[in-house]
C-alpha cells in the first residue's frame, strides 16, 4: 500500500485546505448579518480566490513522472467500518481540482449583481458545492467519495431550484431524483465491493483485487447508473437540458464545467481500473451510446430556439466525445477524453458565463430576441467568438487538441465509430456557427440595440477561460504532461487484467437475467 | 414462610423512575406553573439516565434482564421523552391543555417501554406493553376539546386493544406448546422437543408479528397510524412515532432472536414480505399527502420497513444496525416534529404542507433546520440518516440480501420526492401569508440538540456505531 502513494510534502495539508476553506467561507457567511450583502460577496470571493491560490502548488509541485497518488493525507475516520479520511490526487484528478477552484471564483464574480434574493444562501450553496466537488476529485476512499458525491446534491438542488428560471422547480427535482437513483445503485455496488475485497473502502486496495466476471458485469451497470446519469450519456441525459436551462448562470457553469465531469471521472477512477474485464467487454455498448450521444445531441442542437438549451444539448454531444475517448481504451483516446473534459469545462463554462452576461441585461434566453449583438457589444462578441470556435474545435484552440486525440483513439478502436464521431464534429460546427450568426450578426434586433458592452468585472470573469483556451490549444503538453504516466498506468491495469475471452451477447444476457 | 426478596438492583432505574413519576403526579396538584412539572420530569429522566449504565444483571428468576441491548433502547426512550417534553412545554399551552398529568403519563409510558426492552419473559413483556400503550392512548386524546384528538385516541385504543388480544393469543398458544413463558426456555423447548415444524408454533409466531406489526406500524397493520398521528397532539405524535416504535422493535428483536431462533427461516421469510410492503406503501402513499403530520406518519411507516431489514438479517450485525437506525431516527424525526410544532400558533394549525411555502424567506433559520431533517430522513450524507441507512444496507448485503437492499434503495429514492417537496415549498415558493413561529427556549433547545446530533452522527458516526456494537456484546 505504502509504495503506491506519496505523502503530502507541502508545509500544509493542501487537499484538506482546498476542500475545507470553502466550507469555512460558508460558515463565515452564515454568521454574517443578512443585511451586509456586500460583505457576503467579498467573503465568497476571497475564500474562493484563496482556495485557488492554495491549490496552485498542486500544479507547480506535481511530480509528472509517477502514477502514484500524490499530496496524500490519510487519517482513520470510522474504525468500525475501516473508513479512512484518505485524500490524494494523480494525473487524472489534479487538473479537475484546479478547474473546480477556478470555476468557483468565476461563479462568484458572475453572480455579483445577478443574484438579488437570498444572497447569503446563494453564496453558501456555491461554496459548499465547490467543497464537495473538490472532495469528489480528491477522495481515495470510496465511502468518503460517496459522501462528497451525494452531499453536493443538496446545495446544487437549491441553486437550481431557488435562483433558477421560470421552470426551475421541475428542473431541480428532476435533477435530484435522476442523480439520486443512480447514486443509490452505485452505493449498493460499493457495499458489494467492500465485502468482496475484505472490508475495505480504500480505492487503491480495492484495485488490487480481481473480481469474478459476472460480478464485474453487474457492478459495471450499477456504477453506470450513477456515472452515466451524471455525464450524462444518452438515454439518461434528459435532466441536463432542463437543469442547465433553468439554473442561474453560476449553476449552469458549475454543472457544465465540473459536475458533469464527475460522471466521466467516475468511469476513469472506478469502472475502468476496478472492473477491467467488464469495461473491455462493454466497450461496444459504451461506444455505441457515445456515438448516439454525439450525433443525437448535435442534431437536437440544430433545432433549439433557446440559447442555454442549445449549449446544454451541445454538452450532451461533447460529453459523448469524452466517453468515446475513454472507452476507446487506448492512450490517445483516454488522454484526449480527459483533456476534452477540461476543455469542455473551460469552453462550455465560458459559454454559459457569456450567456449570463447578456441574460443579466435582457432577461431572455430566446434566440429570436437577439441579433446583431456585435454592434453594441464588440468586446463581448470577440470573447464569444473565441469560445464558439473553441467549441467547434478550430486548430489553435483547446477544442481541437481534445477532439483530434479522441478521433485518433476512436479510429484506432473502431473505424466506423471514428467516422460517425467525425460527422459529429461537422454538426457541431453547423450549430455553433449558426448560433453565432443568429446572435451577433444579421440585422440588429431593436431589443438589444442599446446594450452596454461588458464591464471590467465581466471581462475579468471571462479572461481566465480565454487564456486557458489558447494555452491548452497552443501548448497542450503543459496539461497532457500531467496525464501520460497516469493514463499509461490505467491502461496497463485494464489490459493486464487477463482479458478474458468474453462473449458480449452472453454478458448482456447475464445482466438481463440478473 | 420463607420469603426471599429478589435481587432488585437491575431494576433500580425503573423503580426510581416509577417513584419519581408518582411524586411528580402528586406534586402536580400543588404546582401552578406546569413548566416546573416539565422540568422536574426532565430532571428525573436525567437521574435515571445516570443510573441505567450502573446496573446490569438478571433478576426475578430470569424474567427481567438489564443488559447492553436493553440499555441501548432505554437510552433511546429517555432521549425520546426528554425531547418530547421539551417540545411540549409551549405547545400544550397553545393547545390550552396545560395539565401536569401530561408529563407523568409520558414518564409512565416510558417505564412501560423500559420494561418491554428488558423483558425476558412474555408476562413481563405484556405488562410493559400495556403500561406503555394505556398511557399513550390517554396522551393521544389529551386535547379533550378537539374531536380529532379524541377520535385519534379512540382509534388507537381500539386497534391497540386488538393487537394486545393477538399478542395474548400468541402467548397462550406458545405457553400451551412449551409450558413456559420464558424466552430462552421457549427456544430450548422448541429445539429439544422437535417442535420447529409445528403449525401451532408458526401460528403463534405470526400472531406475535401481527401484534408488534401494529406497534411498529408495519404494513398491513399500519392503518391506524396516519389517523392517529394526524389527530394526536403534535408533541405526542413525535413521542409515539419514536418511543413505542422503538419498544416494538426491541421486543421483536429479543423475542424473535431468542425465543423463535429455532424457526428463523420461517419468520425471516414473513418479515421480508412485510418489510417490502412497508417500505413500498409507506413511501408511495406519502407522496400524495398534503398534511405534514400525515406525511410523516407514512414516512414513519416506511422507516419501520427499513429498520426491519436489521431484524431480517438476524445476526448481531443486523440487530446493531437496527438499533443504530432507531437512535438516529429518534433525533431526526423529533427534530422535524419540533419544527412542525413551531408553526402551530393560536388560531393557526400550520399542518398543511402549503403553510411551509416561503418559510425560508420569513424564517430562514427554521427553514434551514427543517432542510437538514428532511435530507436526513431521505438519507443524504453528511447527515445521520445516511449513516443509519448505510449500516442497515451494509449488514443486509453482508448477509446476502443484495436484492432486498436494491428494493430498499429504490424506495429510498422515491421517498426523496416527498421530503424534497417540503424543502421545495420552503425555499422555492413565495410566502402566501405571514406565518408566525411559536418559539420558546425549550423548543429551541430541542432543535439545537437534534440538529447537532444529526450532523454530528452524520460526520462522526464512530461513537454511535461503537455504542450499538458494544450493546450487543452479551446478546
Amino acid at each position: 500500500m505504502e509504495e503506491q502513494v506519496i505523502m503530502n510534502q507541502l508545509s500544509y495539508p493542501v487537499l484538506t485546505t482546498v476542500i475545507f476553506l470553502p466550507v469555512l467561507g460558508a460558515l463565515l457567511i452564515l454568521i454574517n448579518r443578512r443585511r451586509w450583502e456586500t460583505a457576503t460577496k467579498w467573503i465568497a470571493l476571497i475564500t474562493s480566490s484563496a482556495t485557488l491560490l492554495l491549490a496552485l502548488p498542486l500544479f507547480t509541485h506535481f511530480d509528472k513522472t509517477t502514477f502514484k497518488m500524490q499530496f496524500v493525507e490519510k487519517h482513520s475516520w470510522i474504525d468500525k467500518w475501516n473508513v479512512n479520511y484518505f485524500l490524494g490526487v494523480d494525473g487524472i484528478s489534479v487538473l479537475f481540482v484546479l478547474l473546480s477552484a477556478l470555476t468557483a471564483i468565476l461563479c462568484v464574480l458572475i453572480s455579483w449583481y445577478a443574484i438579488k434574493v437570498k444572497v447569503k444562501e446563494f453564496y453558501i450553496s456555491i461554496l459548499l458545492t465547490t467543497a464537495a466537488m473538490i472532495g469528489v476529485f480528491c477522495s481515495l476512499d470510496f465511502f468518503l467519495f460517496y459522501i462528497f458525491w451525494e452531499a453536493m446534491l443538496i446545495p446544487m438542488f437549491l441553486i437550481i431550484g431557488v435562483w433558477g428560471g421560470p421552470n426551475r422547480v421541475y428542473a431541480a427535482i428532476k435533477f435530484f431524483l435522476y442523480t439520486l437513483v443512480g447514486s443509490l445503485l452505485m452505493l449498493v455496488g460499493i457495499i458489494v465491493l467492500y465485502f468482496y475485497a475484505g472490508k475495505t473502502f480504500n480505492i487503491l486496495d480495492l484495485m488490487q483485487v480481481s473480481y469474478p466476471y459476472s460480478m464485474q458485469v453487474w457492478l459495471f451497470w450499477a456504477f453506470f447508473a450513477a456515472f452515466a446519469v451524471k455525464v450524462p450519456m444518452w438515454p439518461v441525459h434528459t435532466w441536463l437540458p432542463d437543469a442547465h436551462t433553468e439554473a442561474p448562470t453560476a449553476g449552469s457553469v458549475i454543472l457544465a464545467a465540473i459536475l458533469i465531469k464527475m460522471g466521466a471521472y467516475g468511469f476513469l477512477r472506478f469502472s475502468l481500473p476496478l472492473l477491467p474485464d467488464a469495461s473491455v467487454a462493454m466497450t461496444p455498448v459504451m461506444l455505441t451510446l457515445s456515438v448516439i450521444a454525439i450525433i443525437y445531441g448535435g442534431v437536437i442542437c440544430l433545432g433549439q430556439t433557446d440559447l442555454k438549451r442549445l449549449i446544454a444539448y451541445s454538452s450532451v454531444s461533447h460529453m459523448g466525445f469524452v466517453t468515446l475517448g475513454i472507452f476507446a481504451l487506448n492512450s490517445q483516446g483516454l488522454e484526449g477524453g480527459i483533456l476534452q473534459m477540461i476543455n469542455h469545462g473551460v469552453v462550455t463554462g465560458a459559454l454559459f458565463l457569456s450567456v449570463g452576461v447578456v441574460y443579466e441585461r435582457t432577461h431572455t434566453r430566446k434566440l429570436a430576441d437577439y441579433g446583431g449583438l456585435a454592434t453594441p457589444m464588440p468586446i463581448y462578441a470577440a470573447f464569444f467568438m473565441v469560445f464558439t470556435l473553441a467549441s467547434v474545435g478550430l486548430p489553435a484552440t483547446n477544442g481541437f487538441i481534445g477532439e483530434f486525440l479522441i478521433l485518433l483513439g476512436g479510429f484506432t478502436a473502431n473505424k466506423l465509430v471514428g467516422i460517425l464521431a467525425a460527422t459529429g464534429v461537422i454538426i457541431g460546427a453547423c450549430y455553433m456557427l449558426w448560433l453565432y450568426q443568429r446572435v451577433f450578426f444579421t440585422s440588429i434586433n431593436p431589443k438589444v440595440a442599446n446594450l452596454k458592452d461588458m464591464d471590467i468585472r465581466e471581462t475579468i470573469t471571462l479572461l481566465p477561460m480565454l487564456v486557458l483556451v489558447f494555452w491548452i490549444g497552443v501548448y497542450p503538453n503543459a496539461f497532457l504532461g500531467f496525464l501520460h504516466v497516469s493514463v499509461e498506468h490505467l491502461l496497463e491495469r485494464v489490459n493486464s487484467a487477463g482479458v478474458q475471452d468474453v462473449n458480449i451477447a452472453k454478458a448482456i444476457m447475464e445482466v438481463v437475467v440478473k | 414462610m420463607n420469603f426471599q426478596l429478589p435481587d432488585l438492583s437491575p431494576l433500580i432505574p425503573e423503580i426510581v423512575l416509577t417513584g419519581l413519576a408518582l411524586i411528580i403526579l402528586l406534586a402536580d396538584l400543588f404546582i401552578r406553573r406546569k413548566e416546573i412539572v416539565a422540568l422536574a420530569s426532565i430532571a428525573s429522566v436525567a437521574i435515571v439516565g445516570l443510573l441505567i449504565f450502573r446496573f446490569s444483571g438478571t433478576t426475578f428468576g430470569g424474567m427481567f434482564v438489564s443488559d447492553g441491548y436493553s440499555t441501548f433502547f432505554k437510552v433511546i426512550f429517555l432521549i425520546n421523552v426528554v425531547l418530547s417534553a421539551l417540545i411540549s412545554i409551549k405547545y400544550i399551552i397553545v393547545e390550552k391543555v396545560n395539565y401536569g398529568e401530561y408529563y407523568s403519563l409520558m414518564l409512565f409510558s416510558t417505564i412501560g417501554m423500559m420494561l418491554m426492552a428488558s423483558a425476558t419473559d412474555l408476562i413481563v413483556l405484556y405488562l410493559g406493553l400495556e403500561l406503555m400503550a394505556l398511557s399513550t392512548y390517554v396522551l393521544a386524546g389529551f386535547i379533550r376539546h378537539d374531536g380529532r384528538s379524541s377520535e385519534s385516541a379512540l382509534k388507537y385504543f381500539l386497534l391497540g386493544a386488538f393487537s394486545s388480544a393477538f399478542l395474548l393469543y400468541g402467548i397462550s398458544i406458545i405457553y400451551g406448546l412449551t409450558g413456559t413463558t420464558n424466552l430462552s426456555g421457549i427456544a430450548s423447548y422448541i429445539s429439544e422437543g422437535g417442535l420447529s415444524g409445528s403449525p401451532a408454533l408458526l401460528l403463534s409466531a405470526m400472531l406475535f408479528i401481527v401484534a408488534f406489526g401494529f406497534k411498529i406500524a408495519a404494513v398491513p397493520f399500519h392503518m391506524w397510524a396516519p389517523d392517529v398521528y394526524e389527530g394526536a397532539p403534535t408533541s405526542i405524535t413525535a413521542f409515539m412515532s419514536v418511543g413505542p416504535k422503538a419498544a416494538g422493535f426491541a421486543v421483536l428483536g429479543r423475542v424473535f432472536m431468542v425465543a423463535f431462533a429455532p424457526i428463523m427461516a420461517d419468520w425471516t421469510a414473513i418479515l421480508i414480505v412485510i418489510s417490502i410492503l412497508t417500505m413500498g406503501i409507506g413511501n408511495i402513499v406519502a407522496l400524495s399527502q398534503t398534511n405534514i403530520k400525515r406525511m410523516l406518519a407514512y414516512s414513519s411507516i416506511a422507516h419501520a420497513g427499513y429498520a426491519l431489514l436489521g431484524i431480517i438479517v438476524a445476526n448481531n450485525e443486523g440487530i446493531a444496525s437496527m438499533m443504530n437506525y432507531l437512535m438516529i431516527y429518534a433525533f431526526m424525526n423529533i427534530g422535524a416534529f419540533a419544527v412542525i410544532i413551531m408553526l402551530r400558533s393560536e388560531g393557526f394549525r400550520g399542518e398543511d404542507i402549503h403553510d411551509y411555502e416561503g418559510l425560508a424567506q420569513t424564517h430562514p433559520l427554521a427553514a434551514a433546520v427543517m432542510l437538514i431533517f428532511m435530507f436526513s430522513l431521505t438519507g443524504i450524507p453528511p447527515t445521520a440518516g445516511f449513516v443509519g441507512k448505510l449500516y442497515l444496507f451494509l449488514s443486509a448485503i453482508h448477509a446476502g440480501y443484495t436484492w432486498l437492499v436494491i428494493i430498499a434503495v429504490i424506495f429510498s429514492a422515491i421517498s426523496a420526492f416527498f421530503y424534497l417537496r417540503i424543502v421545495m415549498f420552503m425555499y422555492m415558493r413565495d410566502p402566501k401569508e405571514e406565518v408566525t413561529l411559536t418559539t420558546s427556549a425549550s423548543t429551541n433547545t430541542a432543535l439545537g440538540i437534534t440538529v447537532a446530533a444529526v450532523l454530528f452522527i452524520g460526520i462522526f458516526p464512530s461513537y454511535l456505531l461503537g455504542f450499538a456494537k458494544a450493546a450487543l456484546a452479551a446478546f
